[in-house]
């Protein structure tokens, strides 16, 4: 997939996690800001990656700021976002790209 | 050299401190030693008056200099105004390395952190720090090495002479002309100066500071007038909103209330829960509620407390008066309720912190407890504790008596949610040891309850309970499983502390935090 327009998924309670992607040519451009960044920053990198892979998302820039998110979490609020970026709201790949 | 918790502590840290590596929770039992001695100015002429005029004065009739060591109590908590107002003046004075040492210092006294940044400050000695005191010291600004004790460990520090303290500055609710210090009667009141019992008789130099002079005699004084040297009052010593609130409202939080309801049936099929057990408890939601449910079940059984100890809170308060406590023994109020009760509960007595915890008197009240009941913000697998370093490697926290407490007690319970958002309260290293984990007995927490195998007496007398018991490593296993296993924080090579076990030995040291990489 691209990321056609900005998009933002997520919140900055406790335990959740705000993503917003926005178009980019240069690859990923990854940011993370976390608040458990010592001891899960490489996790949640590793994370955010797989799942853009896993949509096959090859360029745009992509903010994580974490609250101390699970990675379910994570991966979720970076397929919404992702989705939201192409305008797809409805009739997700449950069970396809969307784990 | 590594020490008996396992933990790496350098030589070159140990030559210059002059200490030795934490041996055992109890190996300085039977420790002889000389006590220190303060120098003492008479004050024989009744015409000589010790009032003076500001902290100014009574820094320069003290004689204030450079590389003096100040002390301060915290009993003003979160509502403190005594630490920064004399630290203000020293620093106006254009004073410079001073050391701090406190009883403990908290978010109130973030003010003084441009002192440290400008060489007034060079070291601090606390219970703990907490706000931008501990971002200070864990980015590496104070020169030298702060040092945590536990409330016993500052007291034996103190009188065995390791740290000489040059002039104490005692805040008081109310004092007289003469210097007879009481904790209530006044704007501000705290309850007790337990803490501050110490630095009158061991500083050379005792300043009295209070909002509310009374007339003389102010008695019975929690410090006598014998060991002060000067009065001085000032508009206000604290703000008596933070020095002590309304009780906290009994907790609603399903997940506390479960653990509260866990450590209480434990409590009651230990064979400690008798007529006249003694036990201690903090402050914490779970704790509060487990004094309330434990309440019940006493009052039940017709069991009564012999000794309720520590830090007070309104809970154990309201238990002695319903007759179910038979001595409250206290070094702390922790709200208005307490701080009430001690001004009429006959019942209700103030004792000095060298009483409540100093392993290095003929005794203390904590080697008395049957029960205690402590939180903790890391609990490893070998039971070790922390309770001063958070998990990102920042200084947030304080010992208070959490290892006096956890050596003295028969019984020593820590109540910890197994998970604080995604960080695992129960895990294979604590980030810094604080509590040896010997003296650590049951780590309850909402997804179980491990004894620690050193009790195989408390495992023997749960067999047929019907509690979540399981071992230490499941549960760490259970919040990685959920959260994911995390890194050890990667931290710099210089040490700016130091954890003093009880005994004055380096029981863990404490790294400059390092801004983090990614790896690869």
């Amino acid at each position: 997939m691209e990321i056609i327009n900005i998009a933002l998924a997520g919140t900055l309670e406790s335990s959740d996690a705000q993503v917003t992607v926005e178009p980019g040519e240069n690859g990923i451009e990854l940011t993370i800001e976390s608040s458990v960044i010592h001891q899960y920053g490489n996790q949640i990198r590793k994370v955010v990656l797989e799942t853009l892979e896993r949509l096959d998302v090859q360029n745009g820039r992509v903010t994580i700021i974490d609250k101390g998110a699970l990675d379910c979490t994570l991966k979720a609020r970076v397929e919404c976002a992702v989705y939201r970026s192409n305008g797809i709201t409805e009739n997700l790949p449950w069970g396809g790209v969307i784990k | 050299m590594i020490n008996a918790v396992g933990r790496e502590i350098p030589e070159e840290i140990l030559k210059a401190t002059g200490k030795e590596a934490f041996k055992g929770a109890y190996a300085y039992d039977n420790y002889e030693y000389t006590k220190a001695a303060p120098t003492v100015r008479a004050v024989s002429d009744p015409n000589r008056s010790k009032m003076v005029e500001n902290i100014h004065e009574a820094l320069v009739k003290c004689g204030i200099k450079d590389g003096m060591t100040l002390s301060f109590h915290h009993h003003f908590r979160e509502g403190d105004y005594v630490v920064n107002m004399v630290m203000e003046e020293v620093h106006n004075m254009g004073i410079k390395n001073i050391t701090i040492c406190a009883s403990s210092l908290g978010k109130a006294n973030d003010p003084i952190v441009p002192y440290i940044e400008d060489g007034t400050i060079v070291g601090i000695q606390s219970s703990g720090v907490r706000g931008k005191i501990g971002e200070a010291i864990s980015t590496g600004k104070l020169r030298d090495l702060a040092i945590m004790r536990s409330h016993g460990g500052r007291v034996r520090a103190i009188e065995s002479g390791e740290v000489h303290i040059d002039i104490a500055f005692i805040g008081a609710p109310t004092c007289d002309e003469y210097g007879n210090l009481r904790a209530n009667g006044g704007k501000s009141d705290c309850g007790v100066l337990s803490y501050a019992a110490v630095d009158a008789e061991y500083a050379d130099k005792v300043v009295a500071i209070t909002d509310c002079l009374v007339p003389f005699p102010n008695i019975p004084a929690s410090i006598s007038m014998v060991h002060v040297d000067y009065v001085c009052v000032v508009d206000e010593i604290g703000n008596p909103a933070k020095i002590a609130t309304g009780a906290a409202k009994p907790t609603t939080d399903v997940r506390k209330i479960m653990m509260a309801d866990y450590c209480t049936q434990f409590v009651i099929n230990t064979p400690y829960f008798k007529d006249g057990f003694s036990y201690q408890t903090g402050v914490g939601g779970a704790s509060i509620a487990s004094t309330i449910s434990l309440g019940k079940i006493m009052e039940e059984r017709g069991i009564h407390m012999g000794l309720g100890l520590g830090g007070i809170t309104t809970p154990m308060c309201s238990l002695l008066e319903k007759g179910l406590i038979n001595k409250l023994v206290d070094t702390q109020d922790f709200d208005l309720g307490a701080i009430e009760s001690i001004k009429k509960n006959p019942n209700h007595i103030e004792i000095t912190a060298s009483e409540y915890a100093n392993p290095f008197n003929k005794g203390a009240y904590v080697n008395k407890l049957d029960f205690v009941i402590l939180a903790s913000l890391e609990v490893d697998v070998n039971f070790n504790c922390n309770v001063v370093v958070g998990s990102d490697g920042m200084i947030t926290g304080a010992q208070g008596g959490h290892p006096d407490t956890a050596a003295g007690a028969k019984c020593t319970i820590v109540i910890a949610p197994l998970l604080q958002g995604r960080i695992p309260a129960i895990c294979t290293n604590v980030t810094t040891v604080t509590t040896p984990g010997e003296t650590v007995d049951v780590v309850i927490t909402d997804y179980g309850i491990a004894i620690n195998p050193r009790r195989q007496d408390l495992i023997e007398c749960m067999k047929d309970v019907d509690l979540p018991f399981c071992t230490i490593e499941e549960l760490r296993d259970k919040a990685y499983a959920m959260v994911g296993t995390p890194d050890a924080v990667k931290f710099d090579d210089r040490i700016v502390g130091i954890i003093d076990a009880r005994d004055g030995t380096i029981i863990d040291v404490v790294r400059q935090i390092k801004d983090f990489e990614f790896d690869d």
